[in-house]
């Protein structure tokens, strides 16, 4: 009998929403007893700030550019490489329930896996394999899905709608009538993606991904190793949690973040000295990607606002951390405490008001870059607890589940397993963590690069329809932690640029990579 | 008003390929994810494997350009057009160009994304009765 792997994700979940991590606004004492138990990260980035990308890499241990999976409504080749069918290989019993969004969510023609299993009534398909054979849908045996609603076809939005079909009009509709995600605002200030939503608390999405998750657990046998993605939708907008819950934070009460520019005219100045997208952005004159509401003017945004989404995220982040608390005690009713490893983490971050902007697109910064990351390890293994400052990346997921279920790294990762400590991650020279952007709709292609080391966080943007290739972003972290002052036209730093520019150099000229991508199929 | 173009060129005659796509009731044949369609004159039903019913209105078939034209009528689309063209490039050889137009934008992609994997579908079935 091996370890068991726990894997709990959630979406667009900043870095400072948990409590271990200097958040003060949401309660998140189960996550944080993890933390004080194993390994907290403290500057752990995506390989890209949007969904499908990411999520695609933390199942293939593989960059977008590589996995192919590039931008959202890309969808992951169904026979990609799959560290589910890896473990599942090795005997593991595999499950994911929850979100998964390696392929696009609007799919009126049912073309995807993912939005045909809840009708088809079975627990996997068979597909073919990365490696020719076949087996379970991307080597999960088991697949419940659930996003952010209870539109569609998924198996929560099915259930939903059997059994409680009065409560699917409470959540905020996604998308407005052009199919568009929706501007439309609510709550107390009006403020985009925000709805009270009178679901009863025991039927809403985070509740259901654990009830889920239990039953699954439950159906193991007690001998058996397993494999566990265990993945919330919250609290990615929209912010429309049980409205039962609500009150537990006053957004009345809520402080504004610290990178929160009061005025107009020190929010503009910010803008105005990173790459030109992000002051389009925010006048409203340029929308690069489909996440972010296409009537939304960033501009528009209201300091009530901002407190409003706060508060509601910081609600959604304790759901989950209690609805993990739950999952943990069951864990824990099977007598299999000793022998799980438990990783925690997010796709993405939010802005949530940093630079007076919501929501997430091409901007490189910590709000949407820097996550929370904790790994408890079992407490068989005998890892020491600590903290690692060192540059980490979600790529290294894939070969940290592997060296856990005591399996050697396959040939196609590309990112090493997770480091133990600071003096580990040094000794095998994971000094830097490298974060892709690529997207084009409707005219309107962006390509992002950037790497993140202990000192630096340096973007550069190529050629596209808004950057001509001369633009970049360059902060000093321990000067500059909110990442206000943009040194990269500074002379100074012209031999960090270079060193820095030679790593992304290195990472897009590196060997293995696909000569063609698919193209984009669908919006989200 | 988005405009989403995919092309293939497809190592099959011209007229091979436009076999497939002129008679309307074939596009269940090749369209990833439409299970099935009735044509009734100018008038042709989808219904999507997702059990969604769409109506549409045949406007051109143009055998002498190999040129297949369509519209979405239903109402959640203020308009739609979609081009088929089939162009000879030699005795088997052609280029097939499949145009989505489409107001709401995001729809252009809903839609569109579905004749990436058309034009593959039909490229597999002209080169099965090449072999054939």
């Amino acid at each position: 009998m091996g370890r068991k792997i726990l894997f709990i994700t959630t979406d667009q979940q900043r870095y400072d929403t948990l409590g271990c991590n200097g958040g003060v606004l949401s309660r998140t004492p189960v996550v944080d007893r993890l933390a004080a138990e194993g390994v907290r990260f403290t500057r752990c980035q995506p390989t890209s700030v949007v969904c499908m990308p990411s999520r695609a890499s933390m199942l293939t241990g593989q960059f977008p550019t590589r996995h192919g999976a590039w931008m959202n409504g890309v969808p992951l080749a169904v026979d990609a490489p799959s560290v589910a069918a890896e473990l599942h290989d090795h005997g593991y019993r595999t499950a994911l329930i929850g979100k998964a969004h390696f392929e696009p969510f609007l799919d009126p023609f049912g073309r995807f896996a993912e939005n045909s299993l809840a009708s088809l009534g079975i627990p996997t398909i068979e597909q073919p394999w990365f490696d020719g054979r076949r087996g379970p849908h991307r080597g999960f045996d088991h697949l419940e899905f659930a996003t952010h609603g209870a539109v569609g076809p998924l198996h929560y939005a099915k259930w939903l709608q059997q059994h409680h079909p009065e409560a699917l009009g409470g959540f905020f509709p996604v998308l407005d009538g052009d199919l568009n995600v929706s501007a439309e605002g609510g709550g107390d200030s009006g403020a985009p993606q925000v709805k009270l939503n009178n679901i009863p608390r025991d039927w809403y999405h985070t509740d259901w991904v654990a009830d889920r998750t239990i039953s699954w657990l439950n159906s193991v046998d007690p001998a058996d190793d397993w494999f566990c993605w265990m993945s919330f939708p919250d609290p990615h907008h929209p912010w429309d949690p049980p409205a039962s819950e609500v009150g537990r934070v006053n957004w009345r009460d809520v402080d504004l973040p610290e990178n929160y520019p009061t005025t107009a005219e020190e929010r503009e100045a910010l803008l105005d000295q990173k790459a030109r997208h992000w002051r389009l952005w925010y006048d409203g004159k340029l929308v690069s990607n489909y996440e972010a509401p296409h009537k939304w003017v960033p501009a528009s945004l209201t300091a009530d606002q901002v407190r409003e989404v706060n508060a509601l995220n910081a609600v959604e982040v304790e759901l989950i951390d209690e609805a993990i608390g739950r999952v943990l005690a069951a864990i824990e009713a099977r007598g299999w405490t000793d022998d799980v490893d438990i990783i925690f983490t997010t796709d993405h971050g939010e802005f949530q008001g940093d630079f007076g902007l919501l929501f997430k697109g091409p901007y490189h910064v910590d709000s949407l870059m820097r996550l929370p990351l904790i790994w408890r390890p079992a407490p068989s293994a005998g890892v020491a607890p600590g903290v690692v400052s060192a540059p980490v990346n979600l790529v290294s997921l894939a070969s940290t589940f592997l060296e856990v279920a005591g399996l050697p790294p396959t040939p196609w990762v590309e990112g090493a397993a997770l480091p133990v400590s600071d003096a580990d991650a040094a000794s095998r020279g994971m000094t830097s963590s490298i974060t892709e952007w690529d997207s084009a709709l409707f005219g309107v292609d962006v390509h992002v690069r950037s790497v993140v080391t202990s000192e630096y966080l340096y973007t550069e943007y190529l050629p596209g329809t808004v950057h001509d290739g001369s633009e970049g972003e360059l902060y000093v972290l321990a000067d500059d932690p909110l990442q206000r002052v943009n040194r990269f036209g500074d002379a100074q730093y012209a031999s960090v640029r270079e060193e820095l520019h030679a790593q992304i150099a290195d990472h897009v000229t590196r060997p293995g990579l696909p000569e063609h991508l698919e193209p984009v199929v669908a919006p989200v | 008003m988005a405009t989403i173009r995919f092309e293939r060129r497809i190592a099959a005659a011209a007229d091979t390929v436009w076999g497939l796509i002129a008679p309307p009731e074939r596009i269940s044949e090749w369209f990833p994810g439409i299970v099935s369609c009735r044509v009734d004159g100018r008038t042709r039903v989808i219904t999507l494997a997702s059990g969604i019913e769409m109506p549409e209105e045949i406007l051109t078939i143009d055998p002498l350009i190999r040129r297949f034209q369509y519209q979405i009528t239903a109402p959640i689309y203020r308009f739609h057009r979609g081009t088929i063209d089939v162009i000879a490039l030699g005795e088997s050889d052609c280029l097939c160009v499949y145009s989505t137009d489409s107001d709401p934008d995001v729809l252009a992609l809903v839609i569109g994304g579905g004749t990436y994997g058309a034009l593959k579908e039909i490229e597999r079935l002209a080169l099965a009765s090449k072999g054939a």
